[in-house]
């Protein structure tokens, strides 16, 4: 059995996971990281994915967020994110909204802002399609 | 002297009335709970916000790098100032305490020959600054359709203020509004936002001294995390405004409720006054008529 490290995921509406887990997979934007106890201090930021929660009692949760930064420690994990949702609770409308609110902001966006809007559509697009089964 | 009629009227309107502000002394009160709750569960997410912010603005220290809404533009000639208040009335002094709070100030950097320019969030902050600094206001936010204030609100309000800086509309930017402390005060409070004011780095000590990596790096991540602290900031002012509303609503109708209960004993008193009056009157009529016969 892995040793066990404190993880909270809070949102700023509310804390929604705070438990003793064994293991976290988040989606950094550079790349899908797994944390376990004892890891390396580690700031990064995260985009819009699911966040894969092993539990010590063994169940698994599943969480989509959208965006936000984790906060790594020896001891304990934090992830901020910018909103956050059960994958139970998730539904395709919430997703689609969220699109196409991306997409209007896309409209009046230039240069550097524009690329960052466009990958953060295809990040949700994307993280419709692992969630929801069309 | 009115007559008996009148006072009967005036009985019942004022508990009419009674009942009115006894329900809405309810209403508030539930709702105040409510905002308590959203308030308490958004704290954890603040509190570690500063924690982290604290954290890499010591590794990115005094560097060149820190971006622009940490350091600010060096000048302070133009103030942006975001008034937070409440959409309705019927709760005491509560807005126009923020808004007095807000007047002084912005008389101060007047007098100091400053630019100021005022953003309003709620209806009423505006209806009582527009009198005073009508050409001083650029936006107002309406929240009067949202039922329950969403991270999503004050995040639009943040992108706003970003957008307004970077456009380098203001230098300084300060956040007004009610600090819930408890239902029977709030406290009228400003925040500087921009530039963002280092909180207590040195507190502390523990987490402050593990060597992180960053990822991608800590400029990087600062400048992801500052426009989000902003938000943060106001949708936790938000938080503490619609409590401070609720509570400041449900002591101002439990006076209400109050006063209408000791206006109604007075009226009620001066009626059966009056009653037993005419009774003994119209008794001696009879007796004195009786006693001619």
């Amino acid at each position: 059995m892995a040793d066990s490290f404190n993880f909270e995921l809070v949102s700023p509406e509310r804390l929604l996971l705070s438990a003793q887990v064994t293991e976290v997979v988040i989606p950094a934007t550079e790349g899908e990281m797994t944390v376990m106890a004892n890891h390396a201090p580690t700031m990064t930021t995260v985009k819009p994915g699911v966040v894969t929660v092993k539990t010590a009692d063994g169940k698994t949760e599943r969480f989509a967020v959208f965006g936000g930064f984790a906060d790594i420690l020896p001891t304990g994990c934090t992830l901020l994110a910018e909103s956050a949702v059960h994958v139970d609770e998730l539904d395709r409308t919430v997703l689609e909204n969220r699109i196409d609110e991306a997409r209007a902001e896309l409209e009046g966006a230039i240069d550097e802002k524009k690329t960052r809007v466009e990958q953060f559509i295809a990040e949700l697009t994307r993280l419709g399609e692992i969630v929801i089964p069309a | 002297m009115p007559s008996l009629k009148d006072l009967k009227n005036r009985i019942a309107s004022v508990k009419a009335t009674q009942k009115i502000t006894k329900a809405m002394k309810m209403v508030a009160a539930a709702k105040l709970r409510r905002a308590q709750e959203a308030a308490e569960a958004a704290r954890p997410y603040s509190q570690r916000m500063a924690a982290v912010l604290a954290n890499i603005a010591q590794a990115v220290g005094a560097d060149d790098s820190a971006p622009a809404l940490m350091t600010g533009t060096g000048k302070d000639d133009t103030h942006l100032l975001v008034v937070c208040t409440a959409e309705r009335g019927l709760c005491g002094g509560f807005n126009s305490q923020i808004a007095r709070f807000a007047r002084d100030h912005v008389r101060k950097l007047l007098a100091q020959g400053k630019t100021v320019k005022i953003i309003c969030v709620g209806k009423k902050g505006f209806d009582i600054l527009r009198r005073e600094f009508a050409s001083l206001i650029i936006d107002r936010v309406d929240l009067r359709e949202v039922k329950k204030i969403g991270f999503e609100n004050a995040d639009r309000i943040g992108h706003k203020v970003i957008e307004l800086f970077e456009r380098g509309e203001f230098d300084v930017c300060t956040l007004f509004y009610s600090e819930f402390k408890s239902v029977i005060s709030q406290i009228p409070t400003a925040q500087q936002l921009i530039p963002a004011s280092a909180g207590p780095v040195a507190a502390e000590s523990d987490s402050a001294s593990a060597i992180y990596e960053y990822e991608p790096d800590a400029g990087a991540i600062l400048t992801d995390l500052i426009p989000r602290n902003i938000s943060v900031q106001i949708f936790r002012a938000l938080l503490e405004n619609v409590a401070g509303e609720m509570g400041a609503k449900m002591s101002a109708m439990d006076n209400a409720t109050r006063n209408a209960g000791e206006m109604i004993n007075k009226l009620t008193l001066n009626y059966n006054r009056q009653r037993q009056a005419q009774i003994t009157k119209e008794l001696i009529e009879i007796i004195s008529g009786a006693e001619a016969l």
